[in-house]
């Protein structure tokens, strides 16, 4: 079974909401990056996200982008980045699932074949392509499906239940429902549209619903908690990023980092 | 013309937005919506008699078309060949081809009913004409822009503060053309409801590079019409520059069906042959996604977009619109490319035979127009789209060349 499947098949059993953070790969550097995965892992979160950086990400908002461009000033290279999450996910113990989040073209450039190996050979059970609508998924899709490597597909307020009907189906591991409409990146509260938006899915499929873009706060989950099945975070988890590549401040970012995903976790799931 | 209507080279894009392989739409699900419902708007405009006339009554009366198709007698002496004839786009407002997109996509914002236009701009030649059409229409407008070509364009930077826009300065990245649409894609991502998107160039998702082609496509049919009337027949060869490729994409398309037209696209060679000091995308790119299509791209191994230099703001762009891969592929069109320095040479070469300043980007493509003259016969005819005019790179091209005579004294001495 899929690890992510694996992950929301006892989640759900046991009544419990998955916390998702999101890191950038390489930002400052890869060992960070070690690092910080374990730490987020070892602080409970579920399942972790990571950012493939790309020169030019047009669905991320500054905060992102500008990790990305770090990561990428550094001289980070994919195969690297695989090398290092192939490291960390061999780690005694690991079995947090971790899936990429990247642009198409990166894919494309290996060829998807070439890249699902790669990524599943690195720990990672499936990818999130933000620039990649249903319409031009269909071959990612199978590929994906023939090495059960989930793609995870988005649905946004300004998706019709038409488009939502078809991309639920295309989708594996979970939906990643866009909160706000625009890019990646933190907000006060979260928009009322939300409940409906999640009781429309909820008639269309049984996978798990994740909400991301805009959730930075415990308020903004604790809002969340009985609607969806996972909430992502990554604007706030990245800014932690930036503070590590300032100069000794290695050490507070890990442990401010770390803190903060139990406090999202326990946000999500109140009671133990 | 051999081909029958279905399979004609012009008969691209198809539903789908693909120009063969290429075009397509990969953006954010958040745009999906906004990319239909232009589509739907454009599809009807284009067949409303009333769109059609009512854009090419602004055409006529504020932009000043038809542009003129000048025979240009001492570049062709200079040249020693073929008869070299000028497309005028220089003479519109506006000194450059981009306001004919500008005002077809102001007169589609206002259809769909949004109340605001934002737009990308490197030269600042499309930042004008957004910035002109937001004035004429009564749309506020906000034009992104890079830091570095806000520095080499600082007349038109002023031109759009005058009229009222928003110049907002990007910082990400190269500070360039192609940060300035990542920036534009994203806040139009957030502001999507009531605010259209004008891109300048023949690129970004479907519709856009169709919209932009057809809204061109005034240059390529003015100029069947009046070769017909002047020469009696088609010309022998077209040559346009290619960034993005608006003003060649609009000059080609209604040729590409004329099979015996030599169509020629020309790219900025920049400095070198190395990744990072050119812009020349469809000669040493490979297809890959940047701005919502699939089209070639500068790229290194990994799929990062590569840096790319030209003198040229408005030919600094590390893709290229997806039918001009369509037209390479096809070998429809030959792409080549000219150097800084060719360039520069030329913008001094048409000034002073001619009495017409080329904007740096149109120079490059008369170095190509005066090499294909002097190969063919007297009796040919090659026209050159001459698409803007050189006043906004006077102060580039005089620190340039001071540049350029130190490194040149610098290395004699």
């Amino acid at each position: 079974m899929n690890p992510i499947d694996a992950l929301f098949r006892d989640l759900r059993a046991a009544g419990r909401k998955a916390f998702m953070p999101f890191l950038t790969g390489g930002d400052p550097d890869l060992a960070f990056t070690k690092d910080a995965l374990t730490a987020v892992a070892a602080a409970g979160a579920h399942l972790v996200e990571v950012g493939l950086p790309f020169s030019d990400p047009i669905a991320d908002g500054p905060v992102i982008q500008a990790s990305y461009t770090r990561a990428l000033n550094a001289k980070l290279k994919l195969g690297d980045l695989f090398a290092t999450l192939k490291q960390t996910a061999a780690q005694p113990g690991w079995k947090t699932p971790m899936v990429a989040m990247g642009s198409y073209t990166l894919i494309y450039k290996r060829g998807a074949a070439a890249f699902i190996q790669q990524a599943k050979a690195a720990g990672l059970s499936g990818a999130v392509l933000p620039d990649l609508p249903v319409e031009e998924a269909e071959e990612f899709a199978k590929v994906a499906a023939d090495h059960d490597f989930k793609p995870i597909l988005l649905v946004t307020p300004t998706t019709s239940p038409a488009r939502a009907e078809k991309i639920v189906k295309a989708c594996g591991g979970f939906v990643y429902v866009v909160s706000i409409v625009g890019i990646t990146g933190e907000r006060d509260r979260m928009p009322v549209a939300i409940t409906d938006m999640i009781a429309r899915l909820r008639n269309l499929t049984d996978l798990p619903l994740c909400v991301g873009f805009g959730v930075s706060k415990p308020e903004h989950v604790t809002e969340l908690r009985t609607l969806v099945d996972g909430v992502i975070v990554g604007t706030a988890m990245v800014r932690k990023l930036e503070q590590a590549g300032q100069p000794g401040q290695r050490e507070k970012a890990l442990t401010e980092l770390k803190a903060s995903v139990q406090a999202l976790v326990v946000a999500l799931n109140p009671t133990p | 013309m051999s081909s029958t209507l279905a399979n004609a080279v012009s008969a691209v894009p198809d539903a789908r937005g693909r120009f063969g392989e290429f075009g397509g739409r990969f953006v954010p699900e958040t745009l999906m919506f906004a990319l239909e419902q232009l589509t739907d708007a454009y599809e009807s405009a284009k067949h409303d008699p009333a769109f059609q006339d009512e854009f090419r009554r602004i055409l006529a009366d504020y932009v000043g078309r038809p542009s003129r198709l000048y025979f240009a007698e001492r570049l062709t002496r200079e040249a020693g060949g073929a008869r070299i004839y000028l497309k005028r786009e220089d003479m519109n407002h506006t000194g450059a081809h981009k306001i004919n997109n500008a005002i077809g996509q102001a007169l589609l914002t206002q259809r769909m009913g949004k109340k605001r236009i934002i737009a990308e701009t490197g030269a600042g030649q499309h930042g004008v004409a957004s910035a002109t059409a937001g004035a004429l229409f009564g749309l506020p407008c906000r034009v992104y822009m890079g830091e570095e070509d806000i520095r080499r364009q600082e007349l038109n930077v002023f031109r759009m503060k005058a009229m009222g826009t928003e110049v907002f300065p990007v910082t990400s990245g190269s500070r360039t053309l192609r940060d300035a649409v990542n920036e534009a894609m994203r806040e139009w991502m957030s502001t999507v409801e009531d605010t259209h998107y004008i891109i300048g160039s023949a690129i970004g998702p479907h519709p856009f590079p169709m919209i932009v082609r057809d809204f061109q496509s005034m240059i390529g049919q003015e100029i069947i019409e009046q070769s017909n009337e002047q020469i009696g027949r088609l010309p022998d060869a077209v040559v346009a520059c290619v960034g993005g490729g608006s003003n060649a994409a609009g000059t080609f398309y209604p040729f590409v069906d004329h099979e015996a037209v030599e169509l020629i696209g020309v790219e900025a060679g920049g400095h070198a042959k190395g990744l990072g000091t050119h812009a020349a995308t469809l000669m040493h790119g490979q297809p890959g996604v940047l701005h919502g299509t699939f089209t070639y791209v500068l790229q290194d191994d990994d799929g990062q977009t590569a840096d790319v230099h030209s003198v040229s703001a408005g030919l600094d762009y590390p893709a290229v619109g997806p039918e001009h891969s369509y037209w390479k592929d096809s070998r429809r069109v030959r792409y080549c490319s000219v150097t800084d320095n060719e360039a520069l040479d030329a913008f001094y070469l048409c000034s002073r035979l001619e009495g017409i300043l080329p904007a740096l980007e149109t120079a490059h493509a008369v170095v190509e127009t005066m090499r294909v003259a002097s190969k063919r016969s007297k009796d040919d005819v090659v026209v050159l789209c001459f698409s803007g005019r050189g006043d906004k790179d006077c102060a580039e091209v005089a620190r340039v060349m001071t540049e350029r005579d130190k490194a040149g004294r610098q290395k004699t001495s």
